[in-house]
Parts: structure tokens; sequence; C-alpha cells
């Protein structure tokens, strides 16, 4: 049995969706020949800390760690302090300055620890600095939730699909925007309408703009490009257009035609806009479901669709990274 | 260059061979032949629809053998239109010249709108418009595209182009 001691920061929707997966897959993990424990978890109210693993039911009820909390040390010093192997940074996404995610991300390469992450503004910014860290310090950085949530793409193109060359990806990559485009494509209701159904709903924050302009989608186009394709660009290098201009009519027109309008991310085209797809293809994918097609050279065209978000559904990728780094 | 011809043959034992004859001597590239038994002339006579691909040279040999061969060439044109794509476009179409934005594409020689449905809700809502454009071309589709786009973003219409079958 392998003892590997993990740190959580960032404890929001998906951090306690985390606790809660590592909990339940305890068994499934043992059988795998890991023993995984959680030896400290933070927040921005502090960490709480214990070396033979924080048990899921002393947190899994506190919204925050205000309460629990053994220390007041913020996420960065626990990384540098606590006695871990692996680091899930899970903590809220900036795509502008990447903080405070980015140093915990540098933290935890630059100490030698294994990273696991959902928080893509870092990788959207800096992706290749912190590919070389990784690398200098020979761990492992691995991302797949940032994109898709728990739809698999970029273990499947590195892992499954290796041996092929990929040619493109294309797909939505936004349950928000494919939500509030499905529902004025099904009912004929304007945008503002369904974008106050999807913020009724939790689908859309409210404000919506990181979804509904694209800026979101355009993260993960630019992931997906330096991840996958080594283009090493920035997310201003992507040509990005949003939804808010889609109205029910040109929805309907397209429906006659045979058609229904998605936000598409497109590598390597670096563009997000809106576009149309035949209906009955497999990547026009409705409510808040994400999809992608992925272009290869021998394996064809391979399409896969799945939940884009959710507390359980990320922190599902995030286990299946896990378990992917020590099980090479 | 795509050519369709209509052709006549005579109801004997034959002569579609006979008429594909010089289309194989002179290399052009059959699309399809469409043998119309059931719509017999008047004159006895069947037609047969051929489309091919060749170069326009070639097609005074070809015309010139069929003749030989007994086979009447009632018809031969360039399929000009070949290539099809579909968009939608939001915003001030009407108000921006429509009429503009269709003849920058007509104009082209190589490209038409040859299908245009348009919604309007209030006046000062913006209209959603679709279009088909058909081109001579592959290329030539993409290059009637990027006048919409510059269009577009002359006019501040958002242009909703269909995705692509195919990596770029």
């Amino acid at each position: 049995m392998k003892d590997i001691k993990v740190s959580l920061v960032g404890y929001g929707v998906v951090g306690h969706g985390v606790v809660d997966v590592l909990e339940k897959k305890r068994k499934l993990l043992n059988d795998l020949g890991l023993n995984l424990n959680l030896v400290s978890i933070s927040d921005h109210t502090g960490t709480i800390c214990d070396p033979k693993g924080i048990k899921a039911e002393k947190v899994l009820g506190e919204r925050t760690l205000q309460n629990v909390a053994t220390s007041g040390m913020k996420g960065k010093e626990a990384i540098s302090s606590v006695d871990s192997d692996l680091v899930v940074e899970v903590t809220p996404t900036n795509i502008v300055h990447g903080q405070p995610g980015l140093g915990h991300m540098e933290a935890a390469l630059s100490s030698g620890k294994h990273l696991v992450t959902s928080n893509k503004g870092p990788l959207v910014l800096a992706f290749k600095q912190l590919r070389e860290l990784a690398d200098e310090n020979n761990v492992e950085m691995r991302f797949e939730a940032t994109v898709g949530g728990t739809m698999p793409l970029i273990n499947l193109v590195q892992k499954t699909l290796v041996g092929n060359k990929i040619l493109g990806i294309r797909g939505i990559f936004n349950g928000t925007c494919n939500y509030i485009l499905t529902r004025m494509a099904e009912e004929g209701i304007p945008y503002t309408h369904a974008l106050s159904e999807a913020q009724d709903l939790g689908y859309a924050e409210a404000d919506p703009t990181y979804d509904v302009e694209g800026v979101d989608t355009a993260g993960k186009v630019t992931i997906l490009a330096n991840a996958i394709f080594d283009m090493d660009i920035k997310y201003s290098d992507v040509d990005v257009t949003g939804i808010t201009r889609v109205t029910p009519e040109a929805l309907a027109l397209a429906r006659e035609k045979g058609y229904v309008i998605k936000l598409i991310g497109d590598v390597p085209a670096l563009t997000v806009r809106p576009t149309l797809v035949p209906v009955g293809s497999p990547i026009a994918v409705g409510s808040t479901l994400n999809s992608a097609a992925i272009y290869t050279d021998l394996s064809g065209t391979i399409t896969v669709s799945g939940l884009g978000a959710g507390s359980i559904e990320t922190a599902a990728a995030i286990l299946s990274d896990i378990i992917s780094i020590y099980r090479q | 260059m795509r050519l369709s011809m209509d052709l006549e043959l005579q109801d004997i034992p034959g002569q579609l061979l006979l008429a594909m004859l010089p289309l194989r001597d002179n290399k052009a590239n059959i699309i399809s032949v469409v043998h119309h038994r059931d719509r017999k002339t008047p004159r006895g006579t069947i037609p047969v629809r051929v489309v091919i691909e060749t170069d326009r040279a070639r097609m005074e040999s070809i015309r010139n053998q069929l003749k030989e061969n007994g086979i009447s060439v009632v018809r031969a044109g360039e399929d000009r239109l070949i290539e099809e794509i579909s968009v939608v476009l939001i915003g001030h179409i009407l108000n921006s010249d429509l009429g503009d934005t269709v003849n920058r594409i007509d104009s082209t020689g190589y490209a038409e709108v040859m299908d245009l449905a348009l919604t309007m809700t209030g006046v000062d809502d913006p209209s959603s418009a679709y279009l088909r454009i058909r081109a001579t071309g592959k290329d030539e589709i993409q290059k009637a595209l990027s006048i919409l786009r510059q269009v577009g973003s002359e006019k501040k219409l958002l242009v909703i182009e269909p995705i692509e079958a195919e990596a770029a």
C-alpha cells in the first residue's frame, strides 16, 4: 500500500466535492494500492491540519473552515509547511492575474509536490512556466478538470489517443452558454429571459460576463492549445465572440434549415464564436452538457460529451488525475 | 471545371458505351451518369445526363468524338455553383443595406446568395437572417465567407458560420 499525503487548497464547491469523493472512494483507492490521506485543507479563513488524515465528516458540514481551522495559515504557507506529497488546488479562478491559485501552484511544484487542479486561470496565464517548474522538480501537473469538467478530454488525448496526430479540437466548453442557447432555441425566449432562468437555477453567476462573453471558453481554448498543441499562446491570442447577441429568431431560422447555434471553441484556429452546428451532430448536445470533437489522423473524429461542471463531477476528474499520477 | 451534359442515345444495345468512350479517351473524370430509360423522348431516344470534371480545352474534342459515335449532345454547360454554405446574420440587417450585403457576394462572379430568410421583430431590435450562399468551389466559399465577415464587421452584424466538418 502506498501512503499518499494530500493537501487540499480551496474549500468551495469543488473543494467539498473533493473531500466527499476521496472519502467515498477510499475502498477503491485501497484496492488500487493507494492510501490517500487529506493532511491539510486550506481556505481564505485558515487551515485545518491532521497528519493522520482529516475525517470527512468533520469538515463536510462546514461552509468554510472558520470553525474547524487548527491554524491561521493560508494556502501558500500551508503548501510549503505541511508535509504532503500532492496538492489539489481548487481556489476560485482568476483569468487576469491568476491569483491566489498561481502562487499556490508555484509553491507546490517548486517544493516538489505533484499538482492536480481544476483552476483554469493560472494555466491560462502561465502554462509554460508551470509546466517547466513541474519538469524541473520532477513532479506531475494534472488539470483534466480545467477543460470540460468531468468530460474526459486532456487525458483521453494524451493517454488513450496517443500515437494519433491531433489535428484539431472543436466543442462546447461552457455549460452556462449551452443551457442559455438550448433554452432560447427550445422555447423561443429572448437571451435575457434565458439568462435569468440560468441564474435562478444556479447555472449562471450573478455577473454572467465571464461565461456569456466567451471568456471561460477562451480560457479553455488557451489551455488546450498550450497543453495539447504545444502552441505557447496567451488568452489574448484567442478571437472571442460571446452569445449575448444571439436572438431566438436566429435560432429559429437556423433550426428550419437543420442547424442549432452553439458557442464553439476551436483549437488550433483559436476562435470562440457562436457557430451553426447541424442538428444531430454528435457535438450538438443540449442543456448544460459539454462536448468535444477531436480530429485525429488515424482514428478519424472522436466525440465526447459530459457534464462540464458540478461539485462531484469536477472532483471525479480530479480523482482520476490523482490516480493516474500514481498508477504510471 | 465541372460540366453537365444532356445526351440522347439511340435505343439499341451498346450506345451507352459509345457515349462513355470519348470521356475516357479525353481523361474526363465521371462524377455521375443517369440513364433515363423511363423518359424516352418523342424521337424515340433515351436521355442521359452525365456530369464530368474536365479541362475546358478538352470539351471540343469530347463533343466531336460523341458526334462521330452518333451520340447527340442536347446541352452541355458548366455547373458553376457546386458548393454551398449556410450563414446566419444578426444585427440591423435591413437598415445596414441588405441589398448591398447581398450584392457584395453576388458581384464576385464566383459566389451568389441563393436563399434569404429574414425575421424582424421591433424596429429598433436587431433582426436575424439566414443566407444560403453557393459558389464555384470550396476556395470560393471561403472567399465569400471572408467578404461576409468583412461586411459583418463594417455593419456591426454578428456573422454565424457553420462548423467545419473536417479539421482545418
